[in-house]
């Protein structure tokens, strides 16, 4: 998280992180590991009050945001929800109603989105080792005036849970975004597994989908741009969520540290353990400072920020998830139990880590955006 | 609070806005600095021959005058002593501004920082005066007279005497890790004036001039072929006590800014930092380039290191920037620091084995001057920047103690006095 926030920044963060402890505590995230949508509805309600729906939407839309930037706004939402562990459909409510704004498009749904009424899901593609390239498991071809879609896509975070599916197609050359609804006919949500205690995800099949013009979320096979504008959207979500959930674990082995007394001293005395601290805090403050880059990159649009975005995916999902298991290291055979909370920041690190691409694959994304700019230099 | 930190921060209607400095430093680089050569970029190798060398101290004081005389030389220095008076963000705006263009990089650190920030912020008004409108006017370049032989990162411990006599002192010992001592032309030195007292309190800090009889000066061959380092052996030297910084036996309080300015060097608001220097050694920029020499581009596991390497180089910009921000709006204490300096030295070593295996055969034998040459050199220092500027041990012990609050490590040398503190045996060789 930023060094420093605005003040209205600072109050809704505060706001924010207040209903999370009030509201999903430790024992209430543990009482959604069994519930088919890992979130209670008036709690998303009530987020989406807050606004957490509301930053990558327009003022003319119904959203809006506190500092200017709505998606460094989103990232502090996020970075709070690592913290906390905190259930709800964050990253893929704001991904599609964000697109949704900017392409003017299905008012009706974005109004629910933002409500808190709806959920949607994103149907994302891959990046591959191409700049500007990426890979859909669904194609989508023209007949008439409709569009037919197949193939599938997993995972898709909250896919049950959604009312409508914003589907990233491969349309011959290009990418088509298409708003369908989860009834239509053809599509099929199966659930999958996850070591997440509240965040849900489906594998989604489309059988011949017909959908008419009025699905298309921008113009059909210019989809790129837009595309590209979600993925790194998403990498900030996770990123920022991902620290979040750093913060938690290394806070609460701190605490640990001096409290666990072995030997007749505190564990924090003994300089083996003292070093890993040095080194977790460093990792910790390094993916803080990447992520917030990154997330600002995106937000201006700045050049670089594709390389940026991946520079810090790679990062905090690897280093991310080795301070978590350095925490565990740390508590013993307590950080490896249900009844521990530590296993709630270990989870939402490790999914954070491999969705929408794992550090390795990120890495390579680095090369590839840092060799086109080498080329372009020369 | 330091003032130092005050005047960083200092912001007033009066002062130069930053489009406006943008502006006028952009007009005056493109007009008077030329793009580096790649080999200037990585001046940090340090394996130039002595004349090649020469010359380039000379360029160094020559561009550290233009920039002077441009208005651009000591951007957080107070105009009082010949600075700008503006703020770490117009330092930022020159940063980008100077790109890769040559500039005058011998004088950043430690002549800028932490020599001149050590003078500026203990010294007396007429040791500034006299000083710090001469440094940034390009006319000393400063080393630190600070590691000595006995001990590396027990920089309190150091042996060296000064000893009082009248209105002088007497100055006795060895120093070493003095980059470029050869060509520098003042010292500012640690010095034990108190062997009775406990080794924190008998300490006090000097300026002299590094070229004068009972100074020699050796310079140290590294495995890099580098004789940028040098041990300078200190005999019977008088140093006029109004050449004395601080307080008599009071070295410490100033030891302790010192080295903080030192594990700021890569965010430190009196340093320039080219957005497009190389910081020595193997990194993003360098490692794709033995990739691109050798052909292999197109292999996803090189691929990968390449972009491992890339983003420790884009970490290391952005945890700097985190922690000096942190470290100016007073979140975080000046001890911070060593958050970043360890972050340098798990990033350069990393990257350093990444070059490496990239390198392939190229790391065992080669042909030519690439980068893909330059790779196994690179290996053999690697731990420069695990060692230089204080080890990662230090860091990782003051970022425990320090930021987190540990326990302190058991010390058998705090409350004794200095002379009665055993000491490493002298060395045979």
């Amino acid at each position: 998280m930023l060094v420093a926030l605005t003040e209205d920044q600072e109050f809704f963060r505060e706001t924010t992180e207040r209903f999370l402890v009030e509201l999903v505590p430790p024992d209430a995230l543990r009482a959604l590991r069994d519930d088919a949508a890992g979130f209670d509805r008036a709690y998303w309600r009530r987020g989406a009050e807050l606004g957490w729906t509301s930053f990558l939407v327009d003022e003319a839309h119904g959203g809006g945001s506190i500092s200017g930037d709505g998606l460094v706004d989103l990232s502090l939402v996020a970075y709070e929800f690592g913290h906390h562990a905190a259930p709800g459909p964050l990253l893929p409510v704001n991904i599609v109603a964000g697109a949704l704004s900017e392409h003017d498009a299905h008012a009706g749904v974005l109004a629910g989105l933002l409500a808190g009424e709806a959920v949607a899901a994103w149907c994302a593609p891959e990046p591959v080792f191409e700049v500007g390239a990426w890979r859909s498991g669904v194609t989508v071809r023209r007949d008439g005036d409709s569009y037919v879609l197949s193939g599938s896509v997993a995972p898709v975070e909250a896919a049950a849970e959604s009312a409508h599916l914003l589907v990233t197609a491969a349309d011959g050359d290009g990418l088509t975004q298409l708003l369908v609804p989860a009834s239509a006919p053809g599509v099929e949500v199966t659930a999958m597994q996850s070591v997440d205690l509240t965040k849900r995800f489906g594998a989604v099949t489309f059988t011949g989908v017909v959908v008419g013009a009025g699905a298309l979320v921008g113009e059909p096979g210019a989809a790129a741009g837009a595309v590209e504008r979600q993925f790194l959207q998403a990498l900030s979500v996770l990123n920022a969520e991902a620290v979040g959930a750093m913060q938690a674990a290394f806070d609460m082995t701190v605490e640990w540290g001096f409290d666990r007394y072995t030997f007749g001293r505190p564990l924090a005395s003994y300089q083996a353990i003292k070093h890993r601290f040095a080194d977790m805090l460093t990792w910790l403050e390094a993916s803080h400072a990447i992520s917030d880059a990154a997330c600002a990159a995106v937000a201006a649009a700045a050049p670089g920020a594709f390389e940026c975005s991946s520079a810090a995916k790679a990062y905090v999902g690897q280093y991310g998830a080795d301070l978590v298991q350095d925490c565990v290291q740390i508590h013993g055979g307590i950080g490896v139990t249900f009844e521990h909370d530590l296993h709630l920041y270990l989870r939402r690190m490790t999914v954070d880590r491999s969705l929408f691409g794992t550090p390795a694959e990120h890495r390579r994304l680095v090369a590839l955006h840092h060799m086109a700019d080498l080329e372009g230099a020369a | 609070v330091s003032a130092l930190r005050a005047e960083a921060l200092e912001d007033s209607a009066a002062m130069e806005g930053l489009d406006a400095f943008r502006e006028r430093a952009r007009t005056w680089i493109e007009a008077n600095l030329r793009e580096a050569t790649l080999e200037e970029l990585r001046w940090a190798r340090g394996t130039l021959s002595e004349a090649a060398e020469l010359a380039q101290v000379a360029r160094d004081r020559e561009l550290q005058r233009m920039l002077f005389d441009a208005g651009l030389a000591g951007i957080c220095f107070p105009k009082e002593y010949g600075g700008q008076g503006l703020t770490m963000a117009h330092q930022r705006v020159l940063n980008e501004e100077l790109g890769s263009r040559e500039f005058p990089m011998r004088y950043q650190v430690p002549t800028f920082s932490p020599c001149a920030t050590v003078i500026l912020e203990f010294g007396t008004h007429e040791q500034k005066l006299r000083h710090i409108p001469a440094i940034l006017r390009g006319e000393e370049l400063w080393m630190q007279f600070l590691s000595e032989p006995s001990g590396g990162s027990d920089v309190a411990g150091a042996l060296t005497t000064a000893v009082r006599d009248g209105e002088q002192w007497v100055l006795n010992g060895s120093k070493v890790w003095t980059t470029g001592a050869w060509w520098s032309d003042w010292g500012l030195v640690l010095a034990r004036t108190n062997w009775d007292v406990p080794k924190h309190r008998g300490l006090t800090v000097f300026m002299m001039p590094i070229h004068q009889d009972g100074i020699d000066v050796h310079r140290i061959e590294m495995l890099n072929g580098s004789h940028e380092f040098c041990q300078e052996f200190i005999t019977d030297v008088v140093v006029p006590d109004g050449d004395r910084i601080g307080e008599v036996d009071d070295g410490w309080t100033v030891g302790t800014r010192w080295m903080f300015h030192e594990r700021m060097l890569f965010n430190s608001p009196y340093v320039n930092n080219p957005v497009g220097r190389i910081r020595g050694g193997s990194n993003g920029s360098t490692v794709a380039m033995v990739a691109q020499e050798l052909g292999k581009m197109d292999d996803p596991a090189t691929q990968e290191l390449v972009g491992e390497a890339r983003m420790f180089e884009l970490v290391a910009e952005q945890i700097h920037t985190r922690v000096g921000d942190s470290i100016r709006t007073g979140r975080r204490s000046d001890q911070a620091a060593a958050i970043g300096r360890l972050f340098h030295g798990m990033a350069t070593s990393r990257s350093a084995t990444i070059g490496l295996e990239v390198a392939g055969s190229s790391g065992a034998a080669w042909t030519g001057d690439g980068e893909a040459a330059a790779a196994a050199v690179n290996f053999l220092m690697r731990q420069v920047g695990s060692i230089g500027g204080g080890t990662t041990e230090m860091a990782r012990n003051v970022i425990s103690e320090r930021v987190l609050g540990m326990p302190r490590e058991r010390t058998l040398d705090r409350d004794v006095p200095f002379r009665d503190v055993p000491r490493s045996r002298p060395s045979s060789s």
